[in-house]
């Protein structure tokens, strides 16, 4: 099939979905567990990245702070703020954790959108693990604070009795669809935004002087990726918090 | 057939390379890695000095903020100081100008006293001596008309020159 | 052999472009919550600030469903 589509590629030669492809960095062998991959790479860079701007950015420490030190101190406040108006007093006890996650998600949204980057947050395995871990943790702190008044959440006193039971039933739908729907959407609009990009070029590659179009495009859209990247990564963070909230106080909300 | 995909994989990618379960524990490995290091880089250096930093801030904004509102307190306890100087030097300087005013009208009544004083004697010097300077003109007249008189009665009829009668008669007329 | 899984594959790609139908629906969801939101930040703008991210919530959850259409779209295209 692959070779039929190669065959009869007149001038499209669109593969949006090659940017995601899992390979070794050195050699051409299986990917294994601990392959060395773009993944890694993608993955060190991220890491790398965050370091320099939250560890080597605060470095001065300075009451007046410093450009770099200034960027910090604001991602810091805004998730710290977000977790507080949300999850209230005793949500601060997971901001790290919460902190971790956002500043994970924000930087590798940014950096696979430099060309040729490896986007690792476009893939469900590395957002599923990332959902599934917020959702397990969430239950479990729901069952530890609450014991078994957690159940609580499910079963909406405010509602007529008839009602109840059916209510439950979506209720629990929707608690188990949560990690479900937090990584798709984080990995459906990373993955979606860059194919898009990758169509629009493949339309520049075959359209010669009216190529000037999709570049056009190309640049639009890559604004709006900026935007949906960064309000992703918020998303991401602020439904942490809201499924916390849901733990701390299941009764009220 | 799995090597097959594999092979394309590395060319194009067949289907969506997100649903290529091989790659799974790979990256899921990786991530773990990753998260663990940010969480301890996190943890153990951003956030304490983060949090350090902010509370130093508002340690310094606090105690600014002190030092402004005793500094406002002095400032306006200054402008109360100064506006009751104000106030006293206001009465004082009314105070002075009545008193100078006074002295100055008491010098002045004085001045004037003693200018109308002067010019009444020498209004009255000045009476006596054009009373004197009359008295002399008159006698004067006396004389010239008398001797005048005497002259003229010599050239025109020498007999009846009489000098005493002549006299009486110049003063008679000079009355008259 | 061959006529069947061009049929096959052109029911997956007919029932793709149809799943992706729905991501209009999450685009009329999006744009209601974001519609209503600004004519009540309008009509308050007090207010507005603090209800921000509880606008970004129901933009996610809006647009989750979409997302899963896009999901299903891509599932019929190249996973089979």
């Amino acid at each position: 099939m692959s070779a039929e589509a190669e065959s009869a590629g007149n001038g499209f030669n669109i593969h949006p979905m090659d940017q995601f492809v899992v390979k070794p960095l050195f050699g051409h062998g299986d990917v294994g567990m601990f392959t060395i991959t773009n993944v890694t790479l993608w993955m060190g860079i991220t890491v790398l990245a965050i370091i320099a701007l939250l560890v080597l950015g605060t470095r001065g420490r300075a009451v007046v702070p410093s450009r770099s030190q200034s960027i910090a101190e604001s991602i810091y406040l805004f998730v710290h703020k977000m977790l507080e108006d949300i999850a209230g007093k005793e949500g601060l006890k997971y901001f790290p954790y919460i902190f971790t996650l956002f500043i994970f998600i924000l930087v590798a949204n940014i950096l696979g959108l430099i060309p040729g980057a490896f986007t690792t947050t476009s893939h469900i395995a590395v957002t599923a693990v990332m959902a599934m871990a917020v959702f397990i943790t969430v239950t479990l702190i729901g069952f530890y604070k609450n014991g078994i008044g957690f159940l609580g959440l499910f079963w909406i006193s405010s509602a007529p009795l008839i009602l109840r039971p059916i209510l439950a039933l979506i209720e629990i739908i929707s608690y188990f669809v949560r990690p479900i729907s937090h990584s798709i959407r984080l990995a459906g609009n990373m993955m979606a935004g860059h194919a898009v990009i990758k169509v629009f070029a493949g339309f520049a590659g075959a359209l010669g002087v009216f190529s000037v179009f999709p570049i056009v495009a190309i640049m639009a859209v890559y604004g709006l990726e900026m935007l949906v990247v960064c309000i992703q990564a918020y998303v991401f963070a602020i439904l942490t918090c809201v499924y916390l909230n849901d733990a701390l106080h299941p009764g009220g909300h | 057939m799995a090597s097959e995909t594999q092979s394309a994989a590395s060319e194009h990618a067949v289907g969506m390379p997100q649903l290529d379960f091989a790659t799974f524990p790979n990256q899921i490995f990786w991530l773990v890695v990753t998260l663990v290091v940010i969480f301890f880089v996190l943890n153990r250096i951003v956030i304490p000095r983060i949090a350090s930093v902010l509370a130093d801030r508002h340690d310094t904004i606090q105690r600014d903020l002190e030092k402004a509102e005793e500094l406002k307190q002095k400032a306006v306890e200054a402008e109360e100081a100064y506006n009751k100087a104000l106030a006293d030097a206001r009465v004082e300087a009314s105070n002075i100008v009545v008193a100078t005013k006074a002295v100055i009208q008491k010098d002045l009544d004085k001045a004037i006293a003693k200018a109308d004083a002067e010019i009444a004697a020498k209004a009255a010097e000045g009476e006596v001596k054009i009373k004197e300077i009359r008295d002399n003109a008159v006698k004067a007249v006396k004389v010239v008309a008398t001797d005048t008189a005497a002259a003229i009665i010599q050239s025109v009829m020498p007999a009846a020159s009489d000098a005493k009668a002549i006299k009486t008669a110049v003063t008679a007329r000079l009355k008259g | 052999m061959a006529v069947e899984g061009d049929l096959v594959q052109m029911g997956a790609l007919i029932g793709a472009g149809l799943a992706c139908t729905g991501m209009g629906g999450a685009a009329v969801g999006v744009g209601h919550v974001v519609g209503n939101y600004l004519s009540g930040a309008l009509r308050n703008p007090a207010a507005a600030a603090g209800q921000t991210a509880t606008m970004f919530i129901g933009i996610a959850f809006a647009e989750a469903l979409g997302i899963f259409s896009f999901l299903v779209a891509l599932l019929l295209m190249y996973a089979q």
